[in-house]
């Protein structure tokens, strides 16, 4: 019995290892690698936001200044021009973008992080289980994904009002489902694993069983996906600010800066051009991402 | 197979009816609040409740449910307080613009998807493979909230070509159509393309496709009356599952170049609390959703002697 006991068994350290050393593997794909490229990119520009960001981006200094036109107010930025020019009311476009990185990829990854940690613990719950507990869960998320998702994402935020916090519960209550979905397929089918007989021969809690033996299997489609559905809620955050039902003014938010502007895209296409090309770069890495990642797994 | 589709219609009734409960309760459980949004902020403790007095607010909940569900399914959808005039006299209209939106984007979405999807698809990781897979993901990362300020800076204020706005207001004008029509296309025929490739590859490396090919069929045969058949099962799921997110992808649009259509209603009843009108529009959202789900389950099923024999 000590014998058995002293096996190491795969523990929560080796999954965080295997999942890092599958993404070191993204090496061997080209466009995995550009994808990484973009999301380090935005993450750097994100994290040293208060470094590379010119200007305070609330503060205004001349509305519709023109990429290049010099800033009047001297000393207020450490660059003497709008290097992307100024938004309508006289906002620093480049450092609005700056730390709008930094506010999408603080709220996105949290919102993702929710929905995953929720759906994976419902998906091992119906998968493993089955019976009634998956019943009454599969019956939930049917009817969750019966509202077109934007739909439910405006019904939420108009209800209970537009916060971050707000984003993150409504991103969790619709995506939640559809990890839910995914992970139960994949827990349906590796629970008749021998490892995992095995593991319930030895008369270990359920619970560890779907967290230590079922779910380091299931890392590889999830990863994959993973990376798509942060793509996706960035879009969401994206849309919610475009709609005017995002993160609150005055702080820099992409989809917000795409909506504040378009009216005088007419004559200043800069202030909407650029958070336009600034999200649809940082989309396109994670996309990247996922099909370089995708591509090694069905490699091997 | 009857029985099949009887059952998912039973299905489908069930959400629906559970889907009604939930937004009844989440719109309407709180009166005070009711009162509120249809009277507006300023009026009095004395106006709401005499509002909620004359309009049944104080009955039972269930009862008020039953009265809302029954005028729902006898046609009745209740006035809306945002337009004031009856529900039924503007949201059908609204309907078909976005039908017809929806349309023409599906009508370009589909061939291109396919044709691409399939061309990638039959030969997996050549340089025709990696172009179209690359494009698709490029394309489908431009969210439409990015594409449509793009284009337009593009087609209306560099170029002149088309008008930015779509409200179509002297009538219908093909010109006002293109735009919309094009955000949609470029965000979503990336994904229904990818999806085909994937049907199509792995389609490519069954054996029977292995044996026509090896016993010397010309290969636009064995692509054309053995792998086609077999690709195309698993795209007609995914382009039923479009005919859903049109339906919130439109939203954007809509919002953007002004279209009188189904999306920006309902965007427009969820900011303004327009209760009856958010209850009426979301529930014909998830009809269309549950209905096409439905279908496309039971096409799947007929289309896949596998699964309908067993």
């Amino acid at each position: 019995m000590a014998t058995i006991a002293t096996v190491p068994a795969p523990g929560y350290g080796s999954a965080l290892m295997n999942a890092i050393r599958s993404f070191a593997l993204l090496r061997e794909s080209l466009v995995g690698m550009a994808g990484t490229a973009l999301v380090i990119f935005w993450a750097v520009l994100a994290i040293g936001a208060p470094l590379f960001a010119p200007c305070d981006p609330n503060a205004t200094l001349q509305a519709f200044a023109k990429p290049g036109t010099p800033i009047p107010i001297a000393d207020a930025c450490w660059t003497d021009t709008f290097v992307l020019g100024a938004d309508n009311i006289g906002r620093d476009v480049l450092s609005r973008i700056i730390w709008g990185a930094r506010t999408v990829l603080t709220w996105a990854p949290i919102a993702a992080i929710c929905a995953y940690a929720v759906g994976i613990v419902l998906g091992l719950a119906a998968g493993y289980y089955r019976g009634w507990i998956d019943d009454v869960l599969s019956g939930v998320s049917n009817i969750i994904l019966a509202f077109p998702v934007l739909v439910l994402y405006i019904l939420i935020i108009a209800t209970f009002g537009a916060s971050p916090l707000n984003i993150v519960f409504a991103v969790t209550f619709a995506t939640g489902p559809l990890v839910m979905r995914i992970v139960r397929g994949l827990v349906l089918d590796l629970r008749n694993r021998e490892y995992v007989s095995a593991a319930e021969t030895r008369g270990e809690n359920a619970w560890r069983i779907m967290l230590v033996e079922i779910l380091p299997n299931a890392r590889g489609p999830l990863i994959v996906d993973g990376c798509l559905r942060l793509g996706y809620v960035i879009i969401t955050i994206g849309v919610l600010g475009f709609l005017g039902l995002g993160l609150p003014p005055p702080d820099p938010d992409w989809g917000g800066m795409i909506n504040e502007t378009r009216q005088m895209a007419l004559a200043f296409p800069h202030m909407t051009v650029f958070p336009c090309i600034a999200i649809s770069t940082l989309i396109l890495g994670f996309n990247l991402m996922a099909d370089g990642l995708r591509e090694i797994s069905l490699r091997d | 197979m009857l029985i099949f589709i009887l059952k998912r219609f039973g299905q489908m009734l069930l959400i629906m009816l559970i889907v009604s409960v939930l937004l009844f309760l989440l719109l309407e459980i709180n009166v005070e609040s009711v009162a509120v949004k249809v009277l507006g902020q300023y009026s009095t403790q004395e106006q709401r409740e005499l509002w909620l007095q004359q309009n049944g607010y104080y009955d039972p909940i269930y009862e008020r449910y039953g009265r809302w569900l029954w005028g729902f399914v006898t046609g009745d959808l209740g006035e809306s307080v945002r337009f004031k005039k009856p529900i039924n006299d503007f949201m059908w209209d609204r309907l078909w613009n976005t039908a017809v939106l929806g349309f023409w984007a599906m009508a370009f979405i589909i061939p291109l998807a396919l044709v691409l999807g399939i061309l990638s698809g039959m030969r997996e990781g050549s340089y025709l493979d990696r172009t179209i897979s690359v494009t698709s993901i490029i394309t489908t990362s431009i969210p439409e909230f990015a594409s449509a300020p793009l284009l337009a800076a593009i087609f209306v204020f560099g170029l002149g070509w088309l008008p930015g706005t779509s409200s179509m207001i002297g009538g219908f004008d093909w010109k006002q159509l293109v735009l919309p029509v094009a955000v949609l296309v470029i965000y979503d025929f990336g994904y229904v393309a990818r999806m085909t490739r994937a049907s199509m590859a792995e389609v490519m490396t069954t054996h029977y496709i292995r044996t026509a090919v090896l016993k010397g069929l010309p290969y636009r045969s064995v692509i054309l009356k053995h792998a086609l058949r077999n690709a195309l099962i698993a795209p007609f799921t995914v382009i039923m599952l479009q005919i859903p997110w049109l339906l919130s992808g439109v939203i954007v649009v809509e919002f953007f170049f002004a279209y009188k259509g189904f999306g920006a209603l309902l965007l427009e009843a969820s900011l303004n609390q327009d209760i009856l009108l958010i209850e009426a529009a979301s529930m014909v959202a998830v009809f269309v959703v549950v209905a096409t789900q439905t279908l496309s389950d039971i096409g799947y099923t007929y289309l896949n002697p596998r699964i309908r024999f067993t």
